[in-house]
């Protein structure tokens, strides 16, 4: 037997609706069978993964903390995607983020001024779009492979977090224990309801996501970043530069990665400590493939990704199965999303050797 | 000490030599599969879950090997028959091995392994200086120049090798040709995935003979960039291996004098060195554009 693909004459758009969809039933499919080869029931292991924690408020509350980083990390990383810039550092831009954002009550636990938490988005905001500049500067400068470079900062930065909080930044009546004072009540993001823990960060990803939705859809610089990814050569011709688009890619994508920071800090955590994301800005890669690279399409693959978190850390307590379990189903997610997108382009067929000798023939 | 000292730099060096020369066939038939960090770390659950089991830690490296191999055959199967993003994809590879080890390995988490036993040449052995150095070593460091020499020879002197390097410089040139494009950079994934894996056993069987959650720790994409700097060339991916592998030690002694130079600032140097020497190689966009495979990460789809 053999595959073989046949270009669609246009792309369907049956397929661009579905595609996410069915490898969101794959991944259901093949988590069933992970399950099963663990030795737990499937059913009642799905159930207590992908529904149980949708009941209850509190836990809907925790899906809005977590689906807000990666909404917001996301929705610039297809921007990125879009225009063909490949920023995978998105995890170390969060960091800097929260350790620009973090800057004003850490160093000042004194100051007490309602502009403190404005001042924090905004450095946070600037710390994650200027370490995004640095793979962006190389690859305009110096032509340097810009995946490399942002994921080498990765480490980078998480290292820089680690001996900041480690000695300088260390609270010296914290029991030696490698994290910051607590922020003030007025450097911390507020929360939207009085019903739970969700903050202003899950308010912050929607506008994000609704004004580059907007940005891509009606704007010409939506239009730009789709000529310049998808034909440098024909954005040439149109007036476009690939050098400012990858600029502007990777500032826009670094400071929501970086607004995305500060707020996990400031609004879920209260203060800094050596591991402030359980790898936000890598799922996040997945949740922009999954909304396929469309800013409104990244909201609901944000709550989809953030429910295999929460799910895992709920199988954990329910089912006794491991939370690297949500690991795995990530994964898996990405591979299915990216193989059911080949139909949207092309006609899968199937070819048995009987029908090829008679091709051949 | 300064033997010991060039013991330790090789052992950090040839999983990055490994893992990047099979990166670098891959890329040399014009596919990038940047999972190697994944592969990498399926070969070392594999290799370490294999020896622990059977308490061979020969089987471990075939485990290891098996292991990576079979691993990118998924990528080859999304990027090469169902012609999905080869970035996109690479990155899913990586993102599911650390999911999967970190779930196969959760059981051998805090078991002594079983270190690979250095073989020792006979004769060889006892020439001074550097004697001990190159013939004392284990069976990954004799396979890592094995690979080097076979791996140049396969390039650069052959019929095949010369067919491999068509296809990742025009993959359309080379269809109309009649040669195989996509058989052969399902095997030259498989080659890739294989190396990564066997890169991978070396670190949990060697290395650091234990199972720790994401040992890998990088050294897979720290490959992607050695090819890099070697501009597609087996040889010089040894040199940079070596470099990369000074570095690595250099700091670990910096920070076991204590010179007063915070760890995490040693511990970041592999990463800004990378960063360095990508600069360097990449800032001439003339000699990259020479050497790159000018089919790299193109997707190809048989017109028939």
């Amino acid at each position: 037997m053999r595959i073989e693909l046949q270009k669609r004459a246009r792309v369907s758009t049956l397929f661009s609706v579905l595609s996410p969809l069915l490898a969101l039933v794959l991944t259901l499919i093949g988590g069933a069978i992970l399950f099963w080869a663990l030795g737990k029931n499937p059913g009642s292991a799905l159930y207590s993964f992908f529904i149980e924690p949708l009941l209850e408020v509190w836990s809907l509350h925790e899906l809005a903390v977590k689906a807000a980083p990666l909404i917001l990390i996301a929705v610039g990383l297809s921007i990125c995607y879009r225009s063909n810039n490949w920023n995978i550092g998105a995890e170390g831009q969060f960091t800097i983020g929260a350790i620009t954002g973090s800057i004003l009550p850490v160093l000042y636990p004194e100051w007490h001024s309602p502009m403190i938490l404005p001042l924090m988005l905004l450095m946070g905001i600037a710390g994650g779009a200027l370490y995004a500049g640095i793979p962006a500067l190389l690859k305009t400068r110096f032509n340097t492979n810009e995946i490399l470079t942002s994921l080498m900062l990765v480490y980078i930065a998480q290292l820089f977090l680690d001996w900041l909080v480690r000695g300088p930044w260390r609270d010296p009546q914290g029991y030696n224990f490698p994290q910051t004072k607590s922020f003030q009540i007025e450097a911390v993001l507020p929360e939207m309801l009085a019903s739970g823990r969700a903050h202003w960060g899950f308010a912050f990803a929607i506008i994000a996501a609704v004004a580059l939705w907007f940005m891509m859809r009606f704007m010409l610089k939506g239009f730009e970043v789709q000529v310049l990814g998808q034909s440098e050569r024909a954005g040439r011709f149109a007036g476009f530069s690939a050098r400012r688009m990858v600029w502007f890619s990777m500032l826009v994508s670094g400071g929501l990665a970086g607004l995305a920071g500060i707020s996990e800090v400031s609004g879920s955590i209260g203060h800094v400590q050596p591991s402030i994301s359980p790898g936000y800005g890598f799922t996040a890669i997945i949740v922009a493939f999954l909304g396929r690279l469309n800013p409104l399409g990244i909201i609901a693959s944000g709550l989809v990704l953030a429910l295999t978190y929460l799910g895992g850390e709920a199988a954990q307590l329910s089912i006794g199965i491991s939370d690297k379990v949500s690991r795995v189903f990530q994964g898996l997610l990405l591979f299915f999303v990216l193989s059911c997108d080949t139909l949207i382009h092309y006609r899968i067929r199937l070819i048995f050797a009987g029908s090829q000798a008679e091709a051949k023939g | 000490m300064f033997e010991a000292i060039l013991l330790t730099v090789i052992t950090a060096a040839t999983p990055l030599v490994i893992a990047a020369l099979g990166e670098l066939v891959t890329e040399r038939a014009g596919v990038l599969n940047l999972g190697v960090e994944g592969m990498m770390i399926m070969g070392a659950v594999c290799a370490f879950a294999a020896t622990q089991m059977t308490g061979s830690p020969y089987i471990g490296i075939v485990a290891g090997i098996v292991g990576g191999g079979l691993f990118s055959l998924l990528f080859g199967f999304l990027t090469l028959t169902l012609v999905a993003n080869q970035v996109a994809t690479g990155l899913a590879l990586t993102i599911l091995g650390l999911g999967i080890s970190g779930q196969l390995g959760e059981s051998f988490v805090g078991q002594p392994g079983i270190k690979l036993q250095p073989i020792v040449i006979p004769l060889l052995s006892d020439i001074p200086f550097f004697g001990r150095v190159l013939f004392a070593q284990d069976l990954t460091f004799y396979l890592s120049i094995a690979l080097v020499i076979g791996i140049n020879w396969f390039l650069f002197n052959s019929r095949r090798g010369l067919k491999l390097r068509a296809i990742g410089d025009n993959h359309g040139s080379a269809h109309a040709l009649g040669i195989n494009v996509i058989r052969t950079r399902y095997l030259a994934v498989l080659f890739g995935g294989a190396c990564a894996g066997l890169a991978g056993a070396q670190l949990s069987l060697v290395y650091t003979p234990q199972w720790v959650e994401n040992m890998s720790a990088g050294r897979g994409w720290i490959a992607l960039a050695l090819v890099v700097f070697a501009s597609w060339r087996p040889w010089r991916v040894l040199a940079g291996g070596y470099l990369f592998g000074a570095v690595t030690i250099g700091q670990l002694h910096a920070q076991a004098f204590g010179i007063g130079i915070p760890s995490q600032v040693l511990s970041a140097l592999p990463y800004v060195a990378t960063i360095v020497v990508l600069i360097i190689i990449s800032h001439n966009r003339r000699t990259t554009l020479i050497n790159t495979p000018a089919s790299l990460g193109k997707a190809f789809v048989p017109d028939r």
